[in-house]
């Protein structure tokens, strides 16, 4: 029996897409492990982990893709620059 | 700064990671490559960006079987609650009463979920359904053809199979309150309804999240139900956000704006599941919800 990968129909940019989520949770359990984070408090309602603003993040980037590309019809590189923003701002303030 | 003491336990996990993995995590991944490609068979495909997911996000057929969603996870939360509530507050707390209560309660949620729809079918034909039959004597009922008649037999239904749940969450957490809350009230002379609102409502603030929420996924993801008791119909009047899925992605076979349809769909539930988990966590800790 040979294990392929040929039925998930790969493509490179959802290749790209995968890897970067998989990077991003390896750096988060190396951080995590070296300098053990705490449950705080920032603009979100409630407290946060890293990995709770990770997730609302993320979360919160899929629906300002989907509302990008509902509402406006400018090149989705505009708002993988405002997701990063985004990402950023959660992760340090939220 | 606290130290991490039982990282070695993270090993146990990994069997149900793994099982998570092949039953989860890599048909979502196929899920997301489907939904960037025009997919005719395996390995016949073209990558065609976010074309369907405009094409989705722009379906007016989606918009209504969303707000149609909402509507009926609405109207399913607006009655049940309340009705659980009362049944609950009903239920008798002594005696042979109680467990005869509680099986009759329980019964309509150990009925497989298609069969439900099948018993319903039935109960409501106009011709030789016992309810159906009778209602007909008085003004004309037919949920197959009447899309109000439809949405009437469909929350009826829902609201037999479901209130149940409810009833049995708010009894729990009902018998949870010590005897002294209501010796103290009646010493201060109140009424049921300051009862009712001061100590037994707190109380039960805890167990009636865990059922709002509940109840809100599972009106929000149904799918059984209505596709054997209706089929979507009549017309699209009854067509959820489920059913309206299956029709794209399985009779139609669109592969492509089916998976961008199921990652619309995931992402909300996917917010819902959060606040849901969110909510839970506080329920634990007694925190203010």
């Amino acid at each position: 029996m040979t294990l392929t990968l040929e039925w998930m129909e790969w493509t490179l940019p959802t290749a790209i897409f995968f890897s970067t989520i998989f990077l991003i949770l390896v750096a988060m359990t190396i951080w995590q492990t070296v300098a053990p984070s705490i449950e705080r408090r920032g603009f979100l309602p409630i407290p946060t982990t890293p990995g709770d603003r990770l997730f609302i993040g993320l979360l919160g980037s899929a629906y300002l893709f989907l509302a990008w590309l509902a509402l406006t019809d400018f090149t989705l590189w505009i708002m993988l620059g405002i997701a990063v923003v985004w990402m950023i701002v959660v992760m340090r303030w939220g | 700064m606290e130290k991490w003491e039982n990282n070695k336990a993270w090993f146990l996990v990994l069997p149900v990671f793994i099982i998570v993995a092949f039953s989860s995590i890599l048909p979502i991944m196929t899920v997301v490559n489907y939904s960037i490609q025009d997919i005719w068979g395996p390995g016949q495909s073209i990558f065609v960006g976010t074309e369907w997911y405009e094409e989705m996000l722009a379906d007016h057929r989606l918009h209504d079987a969303l707000w149609r969603q909402f509507l009926f996870s609405g109207l399913v939360l607006l009655i049940e609650m309340p009705l659980g509530i009362l049944l609950a507050l009903a239920m008798p707390k002594r005696g042979w009463g109680v467990s005869a209560s509680l099986v009759t309660m329980s019964l309509p949620l150990l009925i497989p979920w298609n069969t439900i729809g099948t018993i319903w079918i039935i109960f409501t034909r106009p011709d030789i359904g016992l309810f159906g039959a009778a209602v007909n004597q008085l003004v004309e009922f037919d949920h197959t053809a009447r899309p109000l008649d439809a949405w009437i037999t469909l929350m009826l239904m829902e609201v037999w199979h479901w209130t149940p749940l409810v009833t049995l969450l708010a009894y729990a957490g009902l018998r949870a309150i010590p005897e002294a809350y209501y010796q103290a009230a009646k010493i201060d002379g109140a009424s049921t309804w300051s009862t009712f609102w001061y100590i037994q409502l707190p109380k039960m603030r805890g167990v009636l999240t865990i059922a709002f929420l509940l109840r809100f996924m599972d009106s929000f993801l149904i799918y059984a139900e209505p596709f054997v008791l209706t089929g979507g119909g009549p017309g699209n009047s009854t067509t959820f956000l489920s059913i309206y899925l299956v029709k794209i992605a399985l009779l139609q076979f669109d592969l492509g704006p089916g998976g961008a349809f199921s990652l619309i769909y995931f992402v909300i539930v996917l917010l819902f599941s959060y606040m849901f988990y969110q909510a839970l966590q506080r329920v634990g800790k007694g925190e203010k919800v």
